[in-house]
């Protein structure tokens, strides 16, 4: 039998871009394949979670989880992954904050499945009397279900969306939407010569983006922005700081080690490498930087500057709700 | 101390700024003004070093609401502070709401060192506003929210104890 470390992929509430990074190793992918075994990879190879199952606990190197946990299939997946794993890390926005996933926390589970089920305008689903589901007139999923004397059972959406440590321990996170493959190979080297940061750590440089931007030299130290644009309204100069042409570039308050990706492809920062350790609630710091940056001195004035920001919550908590202190606006429980 | 059971009082955590509004609210005392016992203060050196998560955390660890204190605009110990906290206000409070925290909860007032009743009156009337309101109980949310996944904790855990035994 072979004792190469094993390594695991998992993914949960996710879209499959942290896969996909996965992947965009290129030749690296080789250097990886070579030095450990995979055990568990559900978008690129066959095992079943019997095989899990069936393996002595803390026999698996590493993890790598991406995706929020969102469902009761992937709780209990998460928590397999725990017990059988050394190391669990947290790969991705998704299951280090949250990610896109957790902006449904701003929704109650009613307002979700009303929406995807009956209201949203692609979807064609008819009155039906003998619709099932919690007050529904129309057809909803239902968790349990009876057919031809068996009980097949689907997963529970839960009401809120979590980070993978707001469930299980996480030993270390890996950022990025998706992260970059450089993070990873650094994180997978680093796996296998035991060289590991304390737990709790993130795998990325710990500094804010404008440290690491290659425009930092255009960004003024007072920005007095009068209004905040939108990437389409604005033709962008390649070379000049984004917020000093006004848009509204989430750098300052975001950390770096993204190679500043989306700077290079002139497009402003966007959060998805979550805040540094020295911040608690990344989507407050960056409000405070990019408020206090606002002209004025007159509530008006100010007002009609930061109404250039119609949606605080999914600016500042496009990647991290699940991590924000007051955790979303979670209001019903049905 | 002040939970959802008959007795609740509103809890107001109170950021002041040394210059103007934590002198007014000595001044106030000073003077022996009454004024309701709601409010735990909080001195700041300026109310611009009010990060906008101070106020989350106040909320997300139990206030019921939040009072903010600082220089009249102009007035600033350091010039542009309150200016700064004005601007940040303005769109965490928006930021709050979205979040599902009523308008009430938060608030910011200017108030000078020689304003002792504008102390009094600020905090008598956010805690008569927050007492409409009612409890907020962030904490309280929080521990009902992650009810849902202690289940199959609870089941996985016995599993696992199950599985230990057997080795």
């Amino acid at each position: 039998m072979s004792t190469k470390p094993k390594i695991a992929f998992y993914w949960c509430a996710s879209c499959g871009g942290c896969e996909e990074s996965v992947v965009d190793l290129a030749e690296d992918v080789l250097m990886v394949l070579d030095a450990v075994d995979i055990v568990l990879w559900p978008v690129a190879m066959d095992f079943k979670k019997k095989d899990v199952e069936a393996m002595a606990d803390k026999s698996i190197v590493a993890t790598l989880l991406n995706g929020a946990i969102r469902s009761s299939e992937q709780e209990e997946m998460a928590r397999l992954l725990r017990r059988k794993s050394q190391v669990l890390i947290a790969y991705g926005s998704c299951a280090h904050t949250g990610g896109i996933p957790a902006l449904a926390n701003q929704f109650s589970h009613e307002q979700i499945m009303k929406y995807v089920y009956e209201d949203a305008p692609t979807v064609v689903n008819p009155a039906n009397a003998s619709a099932v589901g919690a007050g529904a007139s129309k057809t909803r999923p239902v968790t349990v279900c009876q057919d031809n004397g068996r009980e097949p059972t689907l997963p529970v959406i839960r009401n809120v969306v979590r980070a993978l440590d707001q469930v299980v321990d996480v030993d270390y996170y890996i950022p990025g939407c998706p992260p970059t493959p450089k993070l990873l190979k650094e994180a997978v080297l680093a796996l296998l010569s035991g060289k590991l940061p304390p737990k709790g750590s993130v795998l990325a440089p710990d500094m804010a983006l404008c440290e690491q931007c290659p425009r930092i030299d255009s960004k003024p130290q007072d920005l007095s922005l009068t209004e905040f644009k939108r990437p389409h309204q604005v033709i962008i100069d390649p070379d000049k700081c984004l917020l000093a042409q006004g848009l509204l570039c989430m750098g300052p308050a975001t950390r770096g080690g993204c190679e500043a990706r989306c700077i290079t492809g002139n497009m402003p920062c966007t959060g998805c490498f979550g805040p540094t350790s020295r911040v608690h609630d990344h989507g407050a710091k960056i409000l405070s930087y990019l408020a206090s940056t606002a002209a004025g001195k007159e509530d008006k004035d100010i007002e009609k500057t930061l109404a250039g920001i119609p949606d605080p919550v999914g600016t500042f908590y496009r990647y991290g709700l699940a991590k924000c202190m007051l955790r979303g606006k979670v209001t019903s429980h049905e | 101390m002040s939970k959802t059971n008959g007795n609740w009082e509103p809890r107001i955590v109170a950021f002041f700024c040394n210059w103007c509004t934590y002198t007014a609210a000595d001044l106030a005392g000073v003077s022996r003004m009454k004024y309701a016992p709601n409010v735990r203060v909080i001195r700041l050196m300026c109310s611009g070093r009010l990060d906008p998560q101070f106020i989350m955390m106040a909320f997300a660890k139990g206030a019921d609401g939040v009072l903010i204190g600082g220089c009249h605009p102009g007035d600033c110990h350091y010039v542009e502070g309150n200016y700064k906290t004005l601007r940040r206000m303005d769109l965490l409070k928006r930021m709050l709401k979205d979040l599902g925290i009523e308008e009430n909860r938060v608030r910011l007032e200017w108030i000078s060192a020689s304003e002792g009743d504008r102390v009094k009156w600020a905090i008598n009337d956010i805690v008569e506003k927050v007492r409409a309101l009612g409890p907020l109980d962030m904490p309280g949310k929080f521990k009902d929210w992650d009810k849902e996944i202690e289940e199959l904790e609870a089941k996985v855990a016995a599993t696992e104890e199950v599985a230990t035994d057997a080795h």
